[in-house]
């Protein structure tokens, strides 16, 4: 029981971060339709820029507290990536709007290695730790381990989330945002700015990869290809909450979570980890391939 | 007409002159060198070039290496193998394609053993630093030692044994745990051998889990592991992934000693982990210091080059140029075939990383030594024999 009760909170803390980059991947669809390969590299600049960020504030110099310096540093993580994905849509993403998905698609895929490259001979390949915002502290409450900096990024993750939620469902911009996805081409002519929206909608789902990214490096170490295994394993969470929903994608992100954590608890080696992952988004593309809060769309003619 | 003769005359004057000016032999001595510059150990891949291009610089430095009454200059073609199975095979074919005599590396056995087959077919002598899993120098299809490969390190036989015997005579383990990356060749190799040992000693191991190269999270594994109740923790793995493992074991509550493989021997394991290695214990090649009056002399010299202590890699590096530079000498001719004759013909080296002997194949026999993370710095624990 008390190693349920810990695996739990290990997927918990795992698919956290999955479903912060799986809202990036479904909001960019739904409103242009494209599916982002390069988003799982975006989250790795954030983690980057977390981490440069993080380690200046951090410097003796400054003598902030800790929590101070974890604010500014994933408040300018956001604001940084947001900036990065607003720039990558307006060079690579707009002139392709009227082309064919695909090559909007293999475009996504070249932003995303042009990312990766460009960190590596730039940065180099080292792995680094963001530095400590918080000295870690592990409670122990009946068998059952856990530190702070779990609890901080479960709590903030949820948090981040529930404010998604409310500016989507709730406000001028969400409307909009909604608007646009719902029919690009009548939303206009009901006076959205359709540009601005998407390069807000290009602009939210990347600070929310930083938010990410900042809880994320606090962790697990930093290097130029993390983006790619996280990118997939969120993009299948995204598809297995519904696509374009961002309801589903949060779903979709804690249940890659459990996916990764349980399969080595129930099977008897990691290795499948993938496999299972990867047959479940088999199955439900075959028999529910709206996912399991997306609603079947019909196509126009 | 007349232009067209002249035209005719200036091309055969430069073909003379092309003839004239062709020199008799190489003037240099190209070595190849397939290291792990980017990727996943990307501190292995600078070593193991600070090392060569040390080793390469000293003898340029005393006017080149005396071949058959003639000094040659030792040229060193680097490549990068990007620590992937299938680059480290191609950089090979492409030192292979430059006209290389040898070629030094690649380092981690996931890359050795692919690079280890071009050789093979090539006949292209190959020696690696640092890759100890025996697969490297073995001939998968006949099980026979290969012909062109060596290497300079022990392997993981004597490495995993050396591993398990600490662990129960100095650790006095009673319920062992391991955790290894199931899809790289050195840590399941390890892990194996070491489970093995343990095992012909009656002492079962409690948790044998896995993860895949590249992996950041390991807390389903962990808590497994603690589930199980073990009281050591064998982490044959890698510097980059090894902090990762020893902090989130200790999140999750771990309170036993963890120790590891030459693996762990980079200088970034502590800067990556901080106090929380403080303490442990791996399996190496070398210490710093209980260094031999040769080895002195390669650490101060490695120093004064790159501001640092050179670790496990570099020193293997610098060593397998040295067998390298012996038996180009010993063959007395630039080929391929007869510096791999002069290879195997060595049966007694002493390198900075202690004395090897050969007999009759690509692994070396030489001893370990035991280090401890101590005050961030490694120091000397013990020694094994073979």
């Amino acid at each position: 029981m008390q190693t349920l009760i810990q695996q739990v909170l290990n997927a918990l803390q795992l698919g956290s971060v999955y479903a912060l980059i799986a809202l990036g991947y479904t909001m960019v669809y739904g409103i242009i339709r494209l599916i982002n390969f390069a988003h799982g590299d975006i989250f790795m600049v954030s983690t980057y820029v977390a981490f440069f960020i993080g380690t200046a504030l951090m410097s003796h110099a400054l003598r902030l507290p800790g929590i101070v310096a974890f604010g500014l540093t994933m408040a300018a993580a956001m604001m940084v990536t947001a900036l990065l994905a607003v720039l990558i849509e307006r060079f690579a993403y707009k002139p392709l709007r009227q082309a064919p998905r695909v090559s909007a698609v293999i475009t996504a895929l070249g932003v995303g290695l042009f990312l990766e490259n460009f960190t590596l001979a730039t940065i180099g390949p080292d792995p680094r730790f963001l530095p400590r915002f918080f000295s870690v502290q592990t409670f122990t409450v009946g068998g059952v381990a856990f530190s702070n900096i779990q609890i901080i990024i479960i709590a903030v993750s949820a948090a981040v989330m529930l404010l998604l939620d409310t500016i989507v469902r709730r406000t001028m911009v969400g409307m909009a945002m909604r608007a646009v996805s719902w029919d690009k081409s009548t939303a206009p002519l009901m006076g959205v700015p359709v540009d601005s929206i998407i390069s807000i909608t290009f602009a939210i789902g990347a600070s929310i990869a930083a938010v990410g990214g900042t809880l994320f490096g606090m962790v697990y170490t930093v290097d130029p290809y993390m983006g790619i295994r996280i990118g997939w394993w969120a993009f299948i969470s995204a598809v297995v909450g519904g696509i374009g929903n961002i309801r589903g994608a949060m779903v979709g992100g804690y249940i890659l979570g459990f996916v990764e954590i349980f399969t080595p608890v129930i099977l008897p080696a990691s290795t499948y980890r993938d496999f299972v992952a990867f047959s479940m988004l088999l199955l439900l593309l075959i028999f529910r391939p709206y996912g399991i809060l997306g609603r079947p769309v019909a196509q126009k003619v | 007409m007349k232009r067209f003769i002249v035209l005719i005359g200036l091309v055969m004057a430069m073909g003379m002159l092309v003839t004239a000016c062709q020199p008799k032999g190489p003037e240099t001595i190209k070595i190849g060198l397939n290291a792990e510059l980017t990727g996943g150990v990307p501190v292995v891949g600078a070593s193991c070039k600070n090392g060569a291009e040390l080793a390469v610089e000293e003898v340029n430095n005393a006017g080149g290496l005396e071949v058959g009454g003639k000094k040659y200059k030792i040229e060193l073609l680097i490549e990068d193998n990007e620590d992937k199975a299938e680059s480290a095979a191609a950089a090979a074919q492409k030192l292979n394609a430059a006209g290389v005599l040898l070629m030094i590396g690649p380092n981690a056995s996931r890359n050795a053993i692919p690079a280890a087959e071009v050789a093979e077919a090539n006949k292209m002598p190959m020696i690696s630093p640092w890759s100890t899993n025996p697969k490297t120098t073995i001939d998968a299809a006949t099980g026979q030692p290969k012909k062109y490969v060596m290497r300079a390190c022990f392997i993981d036989d004597f490495q995993g044994v050396v591993a398990a015997k600490f662990a129960i005579n100095e650790l006095g383990a009673k319920k062992p745990a391991v955790l290894y990356d199931v899809a790289s060749e050195y840590n399941k190799g390890i892990a194996e051998i070491f489970k093995r040992t343990m095992e012909e000693n009656g002492i079962p191991v409690v948790a044998f889990e896995t993860y895949t190269t590249g992996d950041k999270d390991f807390s389903a594994q962990l808590t497994k592991i603690i589930q199980a109740g073990a009281d050591v923790l064998f982490l044959p793995n890698y510097y980059t992934e090894v902090p990762l493992q020893v902090q989130q074991a200790h999140k999750l509550g771990f309170k036993g000693v963890i120790f590891g493989s030459d693996s762990w021997g980079a200088a970034e394991l502590i800067d990556l982990c901080g106090a929380a290695c403080e303490g442990y214990f791996f399996t190496t090649h070398y210490a710093t210091d209980i260094a031999t009056p040769k080895a002195q002399a390669f650490i101060k010299a490695y120093e004064a080059k790159y501001g640092k202590t050179p670790d496990d890699v570099a020193a293997l590096t610098y060593d397998a140029f040295g067998l390298a530079f012996q038996a180009i000498q010993a063959a007395g001719k630039i080929d391929r075939e007869a510096v791999n004759q002069a290879l195997h013909n060595i049966s007694r080296y002493e390198g900075v990383t202690g004395v090897m002997q050969f007999k009759g194949t690509g692994d070396p026999i030489k001893s370990a030594v035991v280090l401890q993370i101590k005050g961030g710095k490694f120091v000397y624990y013990t020694t094994a024999q073979p």
